[in-house]
């Protein structure tokens, strides 16, 4: 029986260091990981060295920091660029993440022109999610474009950009705006990439040909599986009417996947394995539109960060299903079924007039400044929480079945997941320290004025880049040059024009009521600030606390992402509020809440009252509520009804009033 | 009021004055409580900022226009320009409450991207409280804080119809920021909707022949004088985005407020804006009741104006009267 080639299989993963990430990547390719997947920490994805102030609490969390090409060549030691397929989750700092992978195959004396692999390279949806963009829309898409003309170029296997439509499933979009922001994405790239001239019209095709994507399947596996099939169909008359593709191979809509982290439950957690399975069958059912590459997340996610026996699990999923069931031995199962028909053609119709609406207010790039894309995001994710929070959207061991007994998973020494080493910040300091004072200082700063001068005089940005590399620039200060050139942004939060709730449910009513007494005893309107700070990007907790907390009567100050601690104690004073409510999801929430703590007593506000939101393993929460914190919200905690009436109470003990009934 | 509150309150007057934010934070929170005693500590501390540390020097801007036109990141592009020439500058910024809850959503602060380090700016947010044809009655005395601790204090705020006519009987200067392309604000101009601002502005000057066209048609509609007299309402283009005409709008807004000065008229504009404002205050803790009770609202209006008492002593005096007149009735409810 001829079974067909399974896809790659990957595991995102990188932490703690350059050289422990190394040790872990060596141990998933022995255990039959078939390409490499680099997590980056935030300070890499956004462009700071790891002694950055903004880097505090960061260095080695969410991946591996990487500020120059030692910590490069580290991560690749005894791993022969030559022959691997690397995928790099990177998008503002892609250029030079790319720079420094060439400058460390140099070093290994492999050819540039032979590597393969995939950089992230979309900066657009960092705007709508996850929030790693640093410069304002026109000059990111500027370097996106740099990075496709070069390899397109001169590393013709790498796949320059990997346009995300799994963020924007993550932001809430439901499957038509995740196909329809996802292509209008594409082809704003691919038209930049056009206008900037850098490639002949003979050889557009072939740049065309280059774009993959990385798409999101969550649970509702039918309707996944017909989102990918409307992708493929959608990508191929795109390719040939828009850009008059004409070799169908170029025309392919190709793909990776990462299955849904927004559906994984803190509660229950085993539950997730089933839920990730599901998704990965969504993926790979059609034979004619299946993934070419997948990586799943741990069933732990919402816990905290995976072990590598996590992980493990996660690869031997895939293995599973690719190597022991048939599902590679026949062709498209799912060819000539009405039902499937005529699913694609309503995702198709929905996308296309959703495409138009993007195309009206300005197109994809005009559609980050004006807001309105993530504002019909935040819409989306709104729609969700409160069909979770009602019951219409059941969610087992959540929102129903939440009895359970004791899950022998989650007992053990480590509560189930991993803890980076506190010593990793420290140690990685160190080096990049040492590291600095041994480069060549001239080379250094001539290597950074080649690289200012492309940006100003707009020649590709990507030799420069590399000579920055070889020269042993660092990550912050390849961005600092830019940032000079470029600017920095401050994107649309979506949260302002969210319809209110008008459900009018008991519940809602009850927190209405409380809020209003509670202002009037208090003599003026309930304000809470909600902020984000340190260098995660990930909002959704945040704009969902915002809406609902507008929706129950309180004044919302919320600025967006990465801010720093003094910038959110002062936003505190300024604007008068009654309660500070923070929300981190990138595992530095000890480090970010000690120093707004301080930074709140500097300047006389210690009395405002602190809670948190976001991924904070028990143990980590306990000392949150020992050290002040008035309360520690988990993803557990989905009814956002009792959060509100928690913050309430809260601001009610905290000015002396009497509890409410 | 007792002595200790009336050092309070001088107390914190000055610290206002010297520009601590502590302080300036701790009166705008007391300006918004509106319990009793909150508002008698109110009425001290206005008081004390008015006879001691009132000062026509520094200048109340209002940047008004319909939703969407930049008006935040126009105000972020002056206030880069106001701390360029020193000058300290504190942001009233006003969004709109929901209907359904009587929450907000107060994003103009994101919008204004100042980058918050900075001592010499000052951002509170406001919202309309229910306020849907103009502004909460906090905004006015919240102003008369700022104005003590400040060169230029600027509130920003969505105008349509009667919210842009309470932001002009509030600021020296209102700035009126229109829509490229769109015809509203001429016709609102023409039919007299759009009270008459001391500087018009088309944002978005990128937007080349469109906001050419803008231009000229709200120069036609407007080739007069502005009604106050001896002041040409300038039309000016901006691009906030890129920064082109900020300098120029702030060089105006600074001419017509030295203009205000040199009329001598200053002071007495914010006499008259400040019993348009006293009175709604009044009317909003006391109601038609207490108006009429201080002899309507014609009357009150020109007490308010003619005579040369301290306004914000009148203030606290009137205030006294409707609540001594509340416990008379509390009392002859007890017999």
């Amino acid at each position: 029986m001829q079974r067909d080639r399974p896809w790659l299989m990957r595991t995102y993963s990188g932490h703690s260091s350059a050289k422990a990430s190394n040790e872990l990547y060596r141990t998933n390719l022995s255990r039959g990981q078939t390409g490499l997947s680099v997590a980056f920490d935030l300070p890499t994805q956004t462009g700071y060295d790891s002694d950055h102030p903004l880097a505090r609490g960061e260095v080695g969390k969410v991946g591996v920091p990487i500020s120059h090409i030692g910590d490069m060549e580290a991560l690749f030691d005894q791993i022969p660029l030559g022959e691997m397929n690397t995928s790099m989750t990177i998008n503002a700092t892609a250029p030079w993440l790319l720079a420094l992978y060439v400058a460390v195959a140099e070093r290994q004396g492999v050819d540039p022109g032979q590597l393969q692999g995939t950089t992230q390279n979309d900066v657009l949806k960092e705007y709508l999610s996850r929030g790693t963009y640093i410069f304002p829309p026109e000059p990111s898409v500027r370097l996106t474009t740099d990075l496709i003309a070069y390899t397109v170029k001169n590393i013709p296997q790498w796949n320059p950009t990997n346009i995300c439509s799994y963020h924007l499933q993550e932001a809430g979009a439901t499957p038509t705006q995740e196909l329809a922001y996802a292509l209008s994405t594409a082809t704003a790239i691919l038209d930049a990439v056009q206008a900037s001239g850098q490639i002949p019209a003979d050889r557009f095709q072939q740049v065309v040909g280059r774009i993959s994507f990385f798409v999101n399947a969550g649970i509702r596996f039918v309707e996944e599986t017909c989102k990918l099939r409307a992708f493929s169909r959608m990508w191929d008359e795109v390719a040939r009417n828009r850009y008059g593709v004409e070799d169908p191979k170029q025309r392919r809509f190709r793909y990776g996947v990462q299955v849904n982290s927004l559906g994984l439950t803190e509660s229950q957690p085993e539950n997730n394995v089933q839920r990730i399975v599901l998704e990965m069958l969504a993926v790979t059912l059609s034979k004619n539109a299946r993934a070419r590459a997948i990586q799943l997340p741990a069933w732990n996610e919402a816990l905290g960060l995976p072990r590598p026996w996590d992980q493990q699990w996660a690869l031997r999923m895939q293995q599973v299903l690719a190597l022991e069931t048939d599902l590679l031995e026949y062709g498209d199962l799912l060819d000539g079924s009405p039902v499937v028909e005529a699913k694609v053609l309503e995702l198709i119709a929905g996308a296309q007039q959703e495409m138009e609406n993007v195309a009206a207010h300005g197109g994809m790039v005009a559609c980050i400044d004006n807001g309105y894309v993530k504002r019909e995001l935040v819409q989306s994710h709104t729609r969700r929480m409160r069909n979770i929070e009602s019951g219409d959207l059941k969610i087992v061991g959540v929102n129903c079945y939440q009895e359970t007994a004791t899950s022998p998973l989650t007992g053990g020494e480590e509560s189930g997941i991993m803890k980076v080493d506190e010593l990793a910040e420290r140690e990685q300091i160190a080096a990049l320290q040492a590291f600095r004072a041994t480069r060549q200082q001239g080379a250094v700063d001539d290597a950074l004025e080649l690289l200012r001068a492309a940006a100003n005089d707009g020649s590709n940005i990507m030799p420069s880049s590399i000579q920055c590399a070889r020269a042993g620039v660092t990550t912050g200060e390849w961005s600092e040059v830019l940032r000079g050139v470029f600017g920095e942004y401050r994107a649309p939060t979506g949260v302002d024009f969210v319809a209110s709730d008008r459900s009018e449910s008991k519940a809602l009513e009850q927190v209405r009521e409380r809020v209003r007494t509670t202002s009037d005893e208090l003599g003026r309107p309930l304000r809470l600030l909600i902020g984000k700070p340190g260098l995660d990007g990930h909002s959704n907790g945040a704009e969902q606390i915002a809406v609902k907390g507008r929706d129950s009567g309180f004044e919302i100050v919320y600025e967006g992402i990465r801010l720093t601690p003094s910038q959110i104690a002062r936003a505190a004073q300024e604007e008068g509020v009654h309660l500070i409510g923070l929300s981190v999801l990138s595992g530095s929430h000890l480090e970010l809440v000690e120093d707004i703590r301080n930074e709140l007593e500097a300047i006389g506000c210690k009395d405002i009252p602190l809670v948190i939101g976001g991924i904070i393993p028990q143990d980590d929460a306990r000392q949150l509520l020992d050290r002040g914190l008035k309360a520690v919200f988990t993803p557990k905690d989905v009814d956002m009804n009792i959060i509100m009436n928690t913050m309430v109470t809260i601001i009610r003990q905290v000015n002396g009033l009497e509890p409410l009934a | 009021m007792s002595t200790s509150a009336a050092t309070q309150a001088s107390d914190l007057a000055a610290a206002i004055a010297k520009g601590e934010r502590a302080a300036l934070a701790e009166a705008l929170n007391l300006l918004d409580d509106r319990r009793t005693a909150a508002r008698q500590q109110s009425a001290a501390l206005l008081a004390h900022l008015q006879s001691e540390y009132s000062n026509t020097c520094s200048h109340l801007i209002g940047i008004t226009g319909p939703p969407g036109v930049g008006k935040s990141t126009l105000g972020a592009a002056l206030i880069a320009v106001w701390r360029q020439r020193g000058l300290r500058v504190g942001i009233l910024a006003v969004d709109p409450s929901s209907p359904f809850s009587g929450g907000a959503l107060l994003g103009d602060r994101v919008r204004m991207q100042t980058n918050g380090e900075d001592d010499g700016v000052f951002v509170r947010s406001l919202s309309s409280r229910g306020q849907f044809g103009g502004l909460s009655a906090e905004v006015w005395p919240m102003c008369i804080v700022m104005l003590a601790g400040f060169d230029i204090v600027l509130i920003e705020t969505v105008g349509v119809g009667q919210r842009e006519v309470d932001v002009s009987r509030l600021c020296d200067t209102t700035c009126y920021v229109a829509q490229p392309g769109s015809g509203d604000s001429v016709q609102f101009l023409k039919a007299g909707i759009l009270e008459v601002p001391h500087v018009l502005v088309v944002n978005k000057k990128d937007m080349g022949a469109v906001a050419q066209r803008t231009l000229s048609e709200l120069g036609n509609a407007l080739n007069s004088e502005h009604p106050d007299g001896q002041w040409q309402v300038p039309v000016l283009a901006t691009s906030a985005m890129n920064g082109n005409g900020i300098e120029a709008l702030a060089d105006v807004m600074a001419h017509h407020h030295q203009s205000l000065q040199e009329r001598k008229q200053l002071a007495r504009r914010r006499r008259s804006y400040q019993a348009y404002w006293i009175h709604k205050r009044l009317e909003e803790e006391f109601g038609g009741f207490g108006i009429d009770k201080l002899g309507g609202e014609k009357a009150l209006l020109e007490q308010l104006q003619s005579q040369n008492m301290d306004l914000f002593k009148q203030y606290d005096s009137l205030r006294q009267q409707c609540c001594n007149g509340e416990i008379d009735k509390h009392e002859s409810d007890n017999d």
